[in-house]
């Protein structure tokens, strides 16, 4: 083989420079850093609307079906495999709760790189201000008025049965 | 027999082309067409006005006679606008309206009277979404992130919007407006209940869609300290707005366009 030392140091320098975020980020002690959830301690409220199980593999897909009821259907409660009923309302019912997005829902995103914009648009205690008044009422209780329409957790599975099909 | 590879690619070229253009002409021949047509001079549809058949067909009656908004008020405005973190971009190009303040001859085109009743000639009209009955945004919106909800309500759901703005060209009453930027910053007080919207989505007046839901009535109705707008259901000869659109005069924006705007005017 001509020039093979040459040809052999341009390869070790090319895989070098190719693995290089690997290794930046093996010395850097970031790549292991597995997601450490900060669970809500809310005296009020101990239970989700859905089981764990579910809630992990699933909750994006329960929004998406939450969002298209109360948006486009109507339909603003939900019930609870348990019979519990939750008003469908992200900022109050899931954010009332997981306030602190980034102890909560950062950990795991970030982890595997998803990027969302929940909250480019949806309050969050952090966005409107720590502390301040518009914080505080993220963190009571929503007034009930009217219930107009409950939606049932069997139908939700339902709707992501066949979605998912 | 043998065909030169030339005489082929001609065949080819041309059997191409005429596929093309059949389905082209069966897709568009009559429908298309025919459809924007008969929109524009208004058959059938607004004859047979669709809301006539359904139990609900919510409207808006503003009194002019009574509205005081060219002596300073703004109270509707404000309400509104501090209720939907509308932010405040000054009087700029880009300002998000949702509802507004317009001299009558603008908010009122077609009516061109030079001479009028003087206490209309300086009118400031209240405008915002008509929640139209035949809306042209709906209609051209590509991913029906505006639709027409069943009592009417023309609402929006930001999640879906790409902000491609045909909903903006389609409206001919200027009622919808688009994000050029992050408008958080531009917000004094937040209403953390209601949700800000981001860069590149358009929003407009929904007639307090979310309030409607909770049976309360939109705020800028609830607002007003003349009671000069009323807001009901226009398919039940009972409410309020039918007994005010029978005993007085009431005209609407561009009614001519065949859009069915449902706010009206009393004169
Ligand atoms: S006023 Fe404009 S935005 Fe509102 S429903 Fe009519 S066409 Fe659509
Ligand atoms: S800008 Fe949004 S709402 Fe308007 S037509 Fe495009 S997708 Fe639909």
């Amino acid at each position: 083989m001509y020039d093979s030392g040459k040809i052999i140091a341009g390869l070790v320098i090319f895989i070098g420079l190719f693995t290089s975020p690997f290794w930046y980020d093996l010395s850097s002690g970031t790549a292991l850093q597995t997601p450490d959830l900060v669970l809500p301690t809310k005296a009020d409220q101990k239970e989700c609307v859905a089981s764990l199980e579910f809630m992990r593999r699933d909750h994006m897909a329960l929004l998406n079906v939450w969002r298209t009821e109360v948006v486009r259907d109507g339909i603003t409660y939900y019930k609870s495999a348990n019979g519990k009923e939750f008003e469908m309302r992200y900022t109050r019912t899931c954010l009332g709760c997981h306030a602190n997005t980034s102890q909560f829902c950062d950990q795991c995103h970030n982890y595997i790189g998803v990027s969302v914009y929940c909250w480019d648009c949806h309050n969050t205690p952090v966005s409107v201000g720590a502390g301040s008044s518009a914080a505080k009422i993220l963190n009571t209780k929503p007034e009930i008025l009217n219930k107009s329409k409950t939606q049932n957790a069997k139908s939700v599975h339902l709707a992501l049965e066949a979605a998912s099909q | 027999m043998s065909i030169s590879r030339r005489t082929l690619l001609k065949l080819a070229g041309i059997t191409a082309l005429g596929v093309t253009a059949e389905k082209y002409a069966t897709a568009h021949a009559g429908s298309t067409a025919a459809k924007v047509l008969s929109k524009a001079v208004g058959a059938g549809k607004r004859l047979t006005k669709s809301s006539v058949q359904k139990k609900v067909r919510l409207a808006m009656v503003v009194d002019l006679r009574k509205c005081v908004s060219d002596q300073g008020c703004t109270k509707c405005i404000d309400a509104c606008n501090r209720a939907h973190n509308i932010p405040d971009l000054g009087d700029s190009k880009d300002a998000i309206k949702w509802i507004w303040k317009e001299p009558y001859e603008n908010a009122f085109v077609d009516q061109e009277n030079f001479y009028m009743r003087d206490e209309f000639r300086n009118k400031m009209v209240p405008v915002f979404c008509n929640n139209c009955d035949n809306p042209p945004c709906v209609e051209v919106c590509p991913t029906q992130a505006t639709f027409q909800r069943p009592d009417g309500i023309v609402m929006m759901d930001w999640h879906r919007c790409i902000g491609c703005r045909y909903c903006m060209a389609a409206c001919p009453y200027g009622s919808r407006s688009f994000n050029w930027r992050d408008p958080r910053p531009f917000i004094k007080d937040i209403d953390p209940d209601y949700p800000t919207r981001m860069k590149g989505v358009v929003e407009k007046c929904t007639w307090c869609d979310e309030r409607v839901d909770q049976g309360l009535l939109p705020l800028c109705v609830e607002a007003c300290p003349e009671k000069a707008m009323v807001f009901g259901n226009l398919n039940d000869p009972k409410s309020e707005v039918r007994q005010l659109l029978k005993d007085n005069f009431s005209v609407r924006r561009k009614p001519g366009l065949g859009t069915s705007p449902e706010v009206y005017y009393l004169v």
